[in-house]
């Protein structure tokens, strides 16, 4: 599953990096920041919505932010938040983002790092569908890849509106079941 | 046609840049299509929705109130109404509440179909499409050309034009540069607005819920940041059950773009949280505007089966040539003809019903399983219903359903032309008609029809007996054709029986909506053709086959001559094609090839209605191969050759540059001849090469067969 996963999610343009351990996965994260010059400057800022595998930590950089306001995150880099589940035909990732701060880490950035863990990578949708109800999640969100368009005269280019960037993290003790 | 949209038509198809665009698109939509769908089982896949979409529609109004009922338990606000004014007061109703003074705004078709645009602008409110596509036609004071590509007809240096302008710097032309324009001009207004406005691609009504399906992510940024969002909603995107979303998203991405999913995809069920805490103001405006009337009209509920992907036009010979203005309304191809006699009135589609050529290229890609064809027939039908058949129309039928006369009239023009012809073929005419041999020939009439032939040729009494059904074309242009399929049949030891009181198919007066002309055809060919005493009735005109197996019965239930309903089924049951036939007498050994000759390369033309409705390819390709021939395929071999009957002589414009493309196609495989199954094809074709001056043989099937099976 893992590697139709991985096939598909490089395919529509994302990049894709796996750990075992939640500790390496955000030793990885804040090199990342590092080499991406993230800074407590407006455009270089960065933001990390609630994780649930963080449980509670809050690992310091400067320019990073746990609290997630619109401003913040419009004037991030990054935006890093958890995804619940990947789906490995299309390469999607997927979350119950009701809760604001994860719309915006992962909409007004232009870089989105999500952290998945690899146990919860599912066939598809119609195994997803077995287990999210819209009643209590009430905004779905399906990420596949980049923000793309080809609106002008056919030819793919990305980042439109949404992240030019997608670095999906898979972390492997993060186990399956509900994240 | 009016002088107006004749002249719209031949703008369209002089604009390099937009039939350049439009083709090459259309050329890799079909690979990326097919690539999309690789391991998916398709047929089972659109059965799936064209069920789930069907019961919907037939259902509307309770699907509507228990969606209604459920989303606005979640907290929404949900107003339905079938009246488009009603719509946009209610929504500057809700902006005037809230002091809204701008909108952003995520793609939606069902806010261009009532111009809600235009009422929020007046009342002073600034609307911001965010969809590059719309963006740019909205800077461009245009509106989409097709309903996912909406600016598809504007080329790079366009839009840097209309950006330019808009920025007020000089911006080059260059892709990436543009899309990071847009990024930068459009976020501010996002963070600005108060109010967002979306669509909707699925809403379902067991849980309340819109599906929102986008790539740019600008559908998330209108429903997160304005604190309040409303989504227009048409009716016919309703569904029953929650995991009804689930074979839509498999489709809808596949058959739009090609691709396994977009970016993003949005499920939002009641308001979700703003970023201040607050919770939005959720509202779903559920428009009807004529939906549930489509839905109780038995022969148009299927429109509602429509996912909007828009693969019908990505396929269409037509489309791709003239691109979506042309069509005049907000919905373009032939899904927008059917949309806009419904949504705006059935006189808006009198003139653009007549572009579809009826080739069906759109029938088998359709994931919502629709007719579009058929239901542009019906569109027709209503049309001189209401209208009545023009004089001219009726002049021609008239003609037509009699033989003898048409025959007459024919080889008259036929010699007085003469002036103009040369050897089979009448190459120019004068006056008006002129467009008629527009980059084609037509062919001289035969100084013998082939009913008259008929009585001379020379038959072994079998002890099975054929009816050949010949048809317009063989029977006054070549009735060569005839005599060699007789001959063939012959071979097997059938001997062929030729009523000669069979009389049109019906095909020309049907195509037009003539109905009631159709049906008498329909009548008299009947009792003709079922007085025999044989079983089986052949054609070698695929177009009349299909009148004989398909359009006669409906044509009568149509028109409520249903006492003639068995009999046209006998008929059905009775009616073969040529190259079918022949291939049942080669498997059954009544028919034998000629050993050992190479009779060099060939490539083969699938005619629209053999491949289509007869679902007939694999038969010619066979024989001829079995006859001695190589066959080289051609690209787009089953694209239509532009001829559609009366079609390439009411729209010559377009009719002539498909044309061109076909003979381009055939050049190109090398080979000296082109095979195919119907005299109109080969009457098109023919008189293509013949002014082109290449040196390709164009034969019907039979006429290459005939003379490599032994005696």
């Amino acid at each position: 599953m893992y590697e139709q996963f991985k096939a598909r999610a490089l395919g529509v343009g994302a990049e894709l990096h796996r750990f075992g351990t939640g500790g390496e996965a955000v030793s990885f994260i804040l090199s990342f920041l590092q080499h991406e010059g993230v800074a407590e400057a407006p455009g270089s800022r960065a933001v990390w919505a609630e994780s649930p595998f963080l449980a509670g930590l809050r690992p310091e950089f400067p320019g990073l932010s746990f609290a997630v306001t619109r401003e913040l995150a419009a004037q991030s880099k990054i935006g890093i938040s958890q995804m619940e589940w990947a789906l490995a035909d299309t390469g999607s990732l997927v979350q119950d983002q009701v809760a604001v701060e994860q719309r915006l880490v992962s909409s007004l950035t232009s870089i989105h790092v999500a952290v998945i863990a690899t146990g919860n990578i599912l066939e598809g949708k119609v195994a997803l569908f077995q287990r999210i109800n819209p009643s209590t999640s009430r905004y779905i969100a399906f990420i596949t890849g980049p923000s793309r368009t080809a609106d002008i005269e056919r030819v793919l280019t990305i980042g439109v509106h949404g992240p030019e960037r997608l670095i999906i993290v898979c972390v492997d003790e993060l186990g399956g079941g509900r994240a | 046609m009016k002088q107006e949209f004749k002249a719209s038509i031949s703008r369209a198809v002089n604009d390099a840049n937009l039939t350049g665009a439009l083709g090459k698109f259309s050329e890799a939509y079909k690979v990326n299509r097919a690539k999309a769908y690789e391991g998916i089982d398709f047929e089972e896949l659109r059965g799936r929705i064209a069920e789930i979409k069907s019961s919907a529609a037939c259902d509307l109004d309770a699907l509507a109130e228990s969606f209604k009922k459920n989303a606005e338990a979640l907290g929404a606000k949900v107003f339905r109404t079938s009246d488009p004014d009603e719509v946009k007061r209610y929504i500057l109703d809700v902006a005037r509440r809230n002091g809204v003074r701008s909108v952003v705004k995520s793609k939606s078709m069902a806010t261009e179909e009532i111009h809600l645009n235009r009422s929020l602008m007046e009342a002073g409110i600034a609307v911001a499409e965010t969809d590059l596509g719309e963006w740019i036609i909205q800077l461009a004071g245009q509106t989409p050309s097709h309903m996912v590509m909406p600016a598809i007809h504007m080329t790079k240096e366009e839009v840097a034009e209309l950006f330019s302008k808009e920025v007020e710097e000089r911006i080059e032309s260059d892709i990436p540069r543009l899309v990071k324009v847009a990024r930068g001009e459009l976020r501010p207004k996002f963070l600005a607005a108060d109010l967002g406005i979306s669509g909707a691609n699925i809403a379902v009504a067991e849980t309340g819920s819109i599906v929102l399906v986008t790539n740019e992510g600008n559908a998330r940024l209108v429903t997160t940041l304005p604190k309040i969002h409303i989504a227009l909603v048409g009716v016919e995107k309703l569904v029953q059950k929650f995991d009804g979303v689930v074979p839509i998203l498999d489709a809808l991405p596949r058959s739009a773009t090609g691709q396994l999913l977009t970016s993003y995809v949005s499920i939002i069920s009641g308001p979700v949280p703003n970023d201040d805490g607050s919770a939005k103001e959720l509202h779903i405006v559920l428009m009807d505007n004529r939906r549930t009337e489509m839905a109780r009209d038995p022969k148009f509920k299927q429109a509602l089966q429509c996912i909007r992907c828009g693969s019908c036009l990505n396929v269409c010979p037509i489309f791709r040539l003239v691109g979506g203005h042309v069509f005049g309304g907000i919905y373009t191809g032939g899904i927008g003809t059917i949309l806009t006699a419904w949504f705006d009135e059935l006189q808006k589609s009198e003139e653009i019903q007549g572009l579809c050529i009826q080739c069906g290229s759109c029938v088998p890609v359709c994931p919502g399983k629709l007719d579009i064809p058929e239901m542009i027939m019906e569109i027709r039908r209503r049309l001189v219903q209401e209208k009545g058949q023009t004089l001219v129309q009726k002049a021609i039928f008239g003609v037509v359903n009699n033989r003898k006369l048409f025959h007459t009239m024919l080889r008259a023009a036929s010699v007085a032309g003469k002036a103009f012809s040369s050897g089979k073929f009448i190459r120019h005419l004068p006056l008006f008609l002129s467009d008629l041999t527009e980059g084609r020939s037509l062919p001289a009439i035969a100084a013998e029809p082939f009913r008259d032939s008929f009585a001379r040729i020379r038959q072994p009494k079998g002890l099975e007996k054929v009816v050949f059904y010949a048809g317009c074309l063989i029977d006054f242009a070549y009735p060569e054709m005839g005599i060699a399929l007789v001959k063939t049949l012959n071979k097997a030891g059938i001997e062929v029986i030729f009523p000669p009181e069979q009389t049109c198919c019906g095909a020309p007066a049907l195509y037009n909506g003539a109905y009631e002309v159709a049906a008498q055809n329909a009548c008299d060919n009947i009792r003709v053709l079922l007085q025999q005493g044989a079983t089986r009735v052949v054609s070698a005109c695929p177009t009349c086959t299909v009148a004989l197996s398909h359009d006669f019965a409906r044509t009568l239930e149509s028109v409520g001559q249903t006492g003639w309903l068995p009999q046209a089924r006998e008929l059905a049951a009775q009616t073969v094609d040529f190259s079918t036939l022949v291939q049942q007498l080669v498997a059954e050994g009544r028919l034998s090839f000629k050993e050992g000759e190479d009779l060099g390369s060939i490539t083969y033309h699938d005619s629209c209605h053999l491949k289509r409705t007869l679902k007939v390819s694999e038969q010619p390709r066979e024989l001829l191969q079995q006859a001695g021939y190589r066959v080289t395929e051609m690209f787009e071999c089953d694209i239509c050759c532009g001829m559609g009957g009366s079609y390439s002589m009411k729209l010559p414009e377009i009719s002539a540059p498909i044309l061109q493309k076909k003979l381009k196609n055939i050049k190109e495989t090398g080979a000296p001849i082109v095979a195919m199954d119907c005299p109109g094809c080969v009457m098109q074709i023919r008189g293509g090469f013949d002014q082109d001056e290449a040196a390709v043989r164009v034969q019907h099937t039979v006429e290459l067969l005939v003379d490599r099976l032994k005696d």
